[in-house]
């Protein structure tokens, strides 16, 4: 049986990892392929490198820790931020990722998408879809820029979109509660998830284990990611997977 | 085993992830390169197809560099071979996926997943052995290993014999076949983390048996 994944997310900056991180025992805390590293030895079924820097300058270095990672972490990689293009997907894959994330140059020009999974393939073709609860309905709308800009576009209807052009999975993050600690919106996630085949990784608001076990459940995600908790060593990999299991969902022994 | 370390092409036709099988290779103790062109598997111990992405264009491209035949006399000499993903759907007569005829080595069609709750089919499942076999060495019964794709290789009861391994999802598949020095597995090794990394180890141990077997 297919097993729910959960995904620690390292946000990277000029080739460090940002957000604190209390790896004390690390000589050098901050280095993405070291943490990567630990995080697969400690059950982690995915990593996500987001770019948030996405300055031209910080590309090389970017590729640099991809690769570095690549050579001790034997578990996917997925790298977002500032993807723009076909031959910048490229870049990334050979350097060692598995699939990049897409988003807001995926909205700006939805065809990019589809070139991405023609070239690569929908498996390499995660869409990155930022959401933001809308005032008056159940309904979100996308944003882009880290939140910071509305599209007007609506969040199911652009996940429909992003799918029939060639997403292999989505990854949604609600905008509200990401940073809260206020658990995954899971009706956003059930309202994306009922309507796609393909996979959905939940992101956004996890406080602790059971958070995981909603998105799962409530939401019908298929992945969880979550930063900071992991990070801070809030929570570890092996405590979210022990609350998936008693909650009767299926995950790999960490 | 000596510590030389042994030689593997990995065939390079311009699709997927190599960086990660090559990475996976030289951690187990092989010397992996990429093979573009017949001439580059002349000093290989050991062939490994790897592959995502859709059938058509991959054969598209083998034909194009001429691996299609070499290939063929490979597996037909028993020379070690592992067919990864793509790399194993490509072995039976043709895939559903755009229609495309591929290598012919094994009787069966690749056909998409039916049934599937969600498609693709990404992430850990387990791979249910149907018998012992050394390539699965070290693993437990249950272990998890990495799957990405849609499709899969069906064998038809001529080929029933090649059947190692299988996983559900939705329905069961065939996720790992063997006939003699023929491997093929429909999960990734090199991104299934240390069990994934022990099924190359076997792998490579394979080869370097059959090769001095054959010596």
């Amino acid at each position: 049986m297919l097993r729910r994944r959960v995904i620690p997310c390292l946000d990277v900056a000029g080739g460090r990892v940002v957000k604190g991180t209390r790896f004390v025992d690390l000589v050098d805390s901050g280095d993405p392929p070291e943490l990567a590293a630990r995080y697969a030895d400690e059950g982690a079924d995915e990593l996500v490198f987001l770019d948030i820097s996405a300055a031209p300058e910080g590309r090389s270095t970017l590729l640099d820790i991809v690769e570095r990672t690549a050579r001790r972490a034997f578990i996917p990689l997925t790298v977002g931020g500032g993807v723009r293009s076909v031959i910048e997907m490229r870049a990334v894959l050979r350097a060692g990722a598995d699939k990049v994330s897409l988003n807001t140059a995926a909205v700006a020009d939805p065809s990019l998408i589809t070139r991405c999974a023609r070239r690569f393939g929908s498996q390499a073709v995660v869409v990155a879809i930022d959401a933001r609860r809308r005032a008056d309905t159940a309904s979100w709308e996308v944003v882009v820029r880290g939140g910071r800009e509305p599209t007007g576009r609506d969040a199911v209807t652009w996940a429909l979109e992003a799918v029939e052009r060639g997403a292999g999975e989505l990854l949604v993050t609600s905008i509200d509660r990401d940073g809260t600690r206020s658990g995954y919106d899971t009706e956003l996630l059930r309202a994306i998830s009922s309507r796609v085949p393909v996979p959905v990784i939940a992101s956004g608001g996890a406080a602790g284990p059971e958070d995981f076990v909603a998105a799962v459940r409530d939401g019908g995600a298929d992945a969880v990611l979550a930063a900071s908790i992991f990070h801070q060593r809030l929570h570890a990999i092996a405590d979210v997977k022990a609350a998936m299991q008693a909650a009767g969902l299926s995950v790999r022994a960490a | 085993m000596s510590g030389t370390p042994l030689p593997v092409a990995v065939v390079d036709y311009g699709a997927g992830n190599l960086v990660s099988i090559e990475q996976a290779l030289t951690h187990v103790g092989a010397q992996p390169w990429r093979a573009r062109r017949a001439a580059e598997l002349a000093n290989a111990a050991a062939l490994i197809v790897p592959g995502v992405g859709a059938a058509g264009s991959a054969m598209a491209r083998l034909r194009r560099s001429g691996l299609v035949d070499p290939i063929r006399d490979w597996i037909a000499a028993d020379r070690p071979f592992l067919g990864i993903c793509l790399g194993l759907q490509l072995l039976f007569d043709s895939s559903d996926e755009d229609g495309a005829r591929t290598l012919g080595i094994l009787p069966g069609v690749s056909r998409r997943l039916v049934d599937a709750p969600t498609l693709p089919h990404i992430g850990w499942n387990q791979v249910r052995r149907r018998r012992s076999h050394p390539l699965f060495d070290g693993l437990s019964d249950d272990a998890d290993l990495y799957f990405v794709h849609s499709y899969v290789g069906a064998p038809t009861a001529a080929a029933s014999d090649a059947i190692l391994a299988e996983t559900e999802h939705g329905r069961l598949f065939v996720s790992a076949v063997a006939r003699s020095n023929l491997l093929g597995v429909q999960f990734h090794p090199e991104r299934s983390g240390a069990d994934g990394l022990r099924v190359l180890s076997n792998f490579v141990r394979l080869a370097a048996t059959a090769n001095a077997r054959a010596a």
